[in-house]
């Protein structure tokens, strides 16, 4: 572990409410001071931080990287310094893999690549039910043992709802944390667009509101009822935040995310059938989208993720409904939130702690902050610099992203894991 | 009414001249586009005699008849009128052959092109295919979308304006339509609302169930009616469309007795449109589900004209498609 002194950057951290020019110091791959050095303190290496940002590395709650089932396509190793390169120093990985993560070997086998890897810390979210296919329960105290941290059913929801109601309370008993996506198992299953003025001008079998909102519904009362800790995650309508805000209000401890292209782009983004559009939950109307940047703004949404699906290629070369949905979202994911920043619709605070003090709590982990002691997971941001993001130039596999050519203000130019440097520009 | 931010459609179907590189929706295309094509097809037809006027245009040039659907009616028309034409037809029913092998949609357009095709007529079943082979073919390769899912059917819409135009006459101002049925499922009925938007019908009128409705009909530039008698109050013209078994099976309709009951096309109906309204269907007509035999039959139906028609309107289409090339 080499000794580092990030100096003289502008260290910004929400957890401890910090906004100050100052020096940290990094040893044995934890933060060890932050301000003067101790006094027995060398650095071996010197990173200048001068006119950057200093902010904690981005936790994302939402991804997919590849293993196991696509090794051929992409690793969690290529994927991790995709992560990287985006300044995301944690991952939670979906369970919906080839085999699905509904066992302690399959996180055993997750938590073990990324050992291997070194590039970020990777969070295995186990499978709520085996196979996902919401009928015999996962083990999941075997499963958290290994390394999981928290249970979801990815894009499969449970259809019996018995069992939904057995899996929350047992999963309530071991106080285990439920990131459940809310749709329901009928409503607009064929569909692959927001029912709306697009769907129906272009003829797409479409998605109603009500497929989350029904979702989001059950899902809270069921949570209510067992007392299970719920996040629900990818939320797409003005609805939904709405419900989840009353939920809040009445003091149930349940929370949301939101995928970040989900508060740039809508329905009317898909209006000539490219394929990149393609994203489950579906793009929705403007009114959709500007209640989840609000609900980000007001805290009621808690968190914002990339839920990055990293694609091959003939996932999207297909016509808009036979293309597999998905966005490699791990290199945007930063900058499509300092675009937000830009635009006023959310102060830099608010913005870096929906990637990082926000969901650090919601998962219990000591990360996500520049504290003393905590591992240093690091990103170097220029929140000047210009660019066009590139499609081609992307390190994970996928090159499925709608913001190929965007022009973006403020670029990850350094990540650190754990007192490492994975990523420099 | 239409014009989206970000729609990219009318330069993937307009060359730099502003002509038809492929046709693949009727959506921002310009009125003078479809007033060029109609009265283009006014020289591949003698609207008396029916005769079509067979012209040697295409000699030399492959078309390829490329249908991930089966239709018979659709292809055979087109295959009259690329004859007609003098070019050469290559039929592929795609939906029997390459794919079951496991070949890439790519692959077999690609295939095809080094097999000197210079048009594809593309039928499939997804909405935005068309658009999806138009992005991917060979520059000098030109696309005419047949059906695509419930998205477009341009010639179809051009077809229906060209027979509403021979009946009712070209100012289209005065003419209110009304499309009854499967609107929600329906390609056909988005291309037609897009061409007698296009020539500035006075209003066009979608008369279904609301199961068989587009959830956003105003964004469409229509108005919607549940109650087919309001629907049919006073019309010009009555389009009716193919009610599709698969309705019933996927719980939007209960029966075509039902359906029938409550929206067939009746004599009894027909007297609540002007009385010298006329009456459409893109066929194959059901009888007895969507319309009465003795309307399908009767001195207001143009059911058969449209056909006829239909060939010299793909005939102007390919023919101006493939000049635009040139020009």
């Amino acid at each position: 572990m080499i000794a580092t002194t990030i100096k003289n950057g502008r260290l910004f951290d929400p957890a401890n409410k910090l906004d100050t020019v100052a020096d940290i110091h990094i040893n044995h791959g934890r933060i060890i001071a932050v301000g003067d050095a101790p006094s027995d303190f060398i650095a071996a290496k010197t990173i200048d931080a001068t006119n950057l940002l200093v902010i904690p590395g981005l936790i994302d709650l939402s991804t997919r990287l590849g293993e196991p089932g696509l090794e051929h396509f992409t690793t969690i190793a290529q994927e991790g310094r995709a992560a990287a390169a985006g300044g995301i120093t944690s991952l939670c990985v979906m369970p919906d893999t080839d085999p699905v993560n509904d066992s302690f070997a399959v996180t055993e086998l997750i938590q073990r690549r990324a050992r291997q890897a070194g590039t970020a810390f990777v969070l295995p979210v186990g499978a709520l039910t085996k196979g996902l296919k919401g009928e015999a329960l996962s083990e999941m105290v075997a499963m958290q043992r290994e390394g999981c941290i928290a249970f979801s059913q990815a894009n499969t929801p449970i259809v019996n709802t018995q069992t939904l109601f057995n899996a929350f309370d047992y999963a309530a008993t071991h106080n285990f944390l439920m990131m459940m996506r809310p749709i329901d198992a009928y409503l607009g299953k064929d569909g692959v667009a927001h029912r709306g003025a697009i769907s129906s001008a272009l003829g797409l079998p479409d998605i109603p509101t009500a497929t989350e909102t029904l979702a989001v519904a059950r899902l809270l009362l069921l949570a209510e009822e067992t007392g299970v800790r719920l996040h629900l995650s990818q939320l797409s309508t003005a609805r939904a935040v709405d419900m989840l805000a009353d939920a809040q209000a009445r003091g149930l401890p349940v929370t949301g995310d939101v995928a970040i292209h989900n508060l740039h782009l809508t329905e009317f983004d898909t209006a000539d059938f490219a394929s990149f559009m393609h994203v489950q939950p579906p793009l929705r109307s403007q009114r959709d989208r500007d209640a989840l940047r609000a609900g980000v703004k007001a805290g009621i949404i808690n968190a914002v993720c990339s839920d990055h699906t990293p694609l091959m290629h003939d996932d999207k070369l297909l016509p808009f409904p036979e293309s597999v949905a998905g966005i490699s979202g791990l290199e945007s994911l930063l900058p499509l939130l300092l675009a937000l920043v830009r635009e006023h619709v959310l102060t830099l605070e608010q913005a870096i702690t929906a990637v990082t003090h926000n969901p650090a709590k919601l998962l219990g982990i000591n990360r996500g902050n520049l504290t003393v002691g905590t591992p240093a997971d690091i990103a170097l941001v220029d929140l000047n610099e210009d660019w066009l993001f590139n499609r081609h130039q992307l390190l994970s596999a996928g090159d499925n992203t709608p913001f190929h050519k965007w022009p973006f203000t403020g670029r990850v130019k350094t990540t650190l894991f754990q007192g490492q440097v994975t990523f420099q520009s | 009414m239409f014009g989206y931010p970000g729609l990219s459609s009318p330069s993937l179907q307009l060359n730099e001249a502003g002509k038809l590189k492929h046709l693949l929706t009727l959506e921002g295309l310009k009125q003078h586009h479809i007033h060029a094509i109609l009265a283009r097809a006014d020289q591949f037809i003698d609207p008396v005699s029916r005769q079509l006027n067979k012209q040697p245009l295409l000699k030399g040039k492959t078309i390829v008849n490329l249908f991930f659907e089966a239709s018979t009616r659709t292809r055979t028309t087109f295959e009259i009128a690329e004859k007609s034409l003098g070019a050469d037809v290559i039929n592929l029913n795609v939906a029997t052959s390459a794919t079951k092998k496991g070949e890439s949609l790519l692959d077999t357009i690609y295939n095809l092109e080094a097999m000197q095709a210079d048009m594809f007529v593309v039928r499939h079943a997804e909405s935005g295919a068309a658009h999806f082979f138009a992005r991917h073919v060979a520059p000098h390769v030109h696309v005419l979308n047949a059906g695509d899912g419930r998205h477009a059917h341009p010639t179809q819409g051009l077809l229906d304006a060209y027979t509403i135009r021979h009946f009712k006459g070209a100012d289209f101002s005065q003419l209110r339509v009304a499309i009854v049925g499967d609107i929600l499922h329906s390609r056909v009925a988005r291309s037609q609302i897009q061409v007698l938007n296009l020539l500035e019908a006075e209003e066009v009128r979608l008369i279904a169930p609301k199961t068989l409705l587009p959830y956003d009909a105003s964004a469409m530039g229509a108005h919607c009616f549940t109650d087919i008698e309001a629907g049919l109050k006073d019309v010009d013209v009555v389009i009716t469309l193919r009610m599709q078994n698969e309705r019933m099976s996927s719980a939007r309709l209960p029966s075509e007795q039902e359906y029938f009951e409550t929206y067939g096309i009746t004599e009894e109906r027909m007297k609540l449109a002007m009385p010298d309204a006329i009456i459409m269907h893109p066929g194959p007509i059901n009888r007895g589900v969507e319309i009465a035999s003795k309307v399908a039959d009767g001195a207001q139906s143009v059911i058969l004209d449209q056909v006829t028609f239909g060939i010299a309107v793909r005939m102007a289409v390919m023919a101006m498609i493939m000049e635009g090339e040139s020009a």
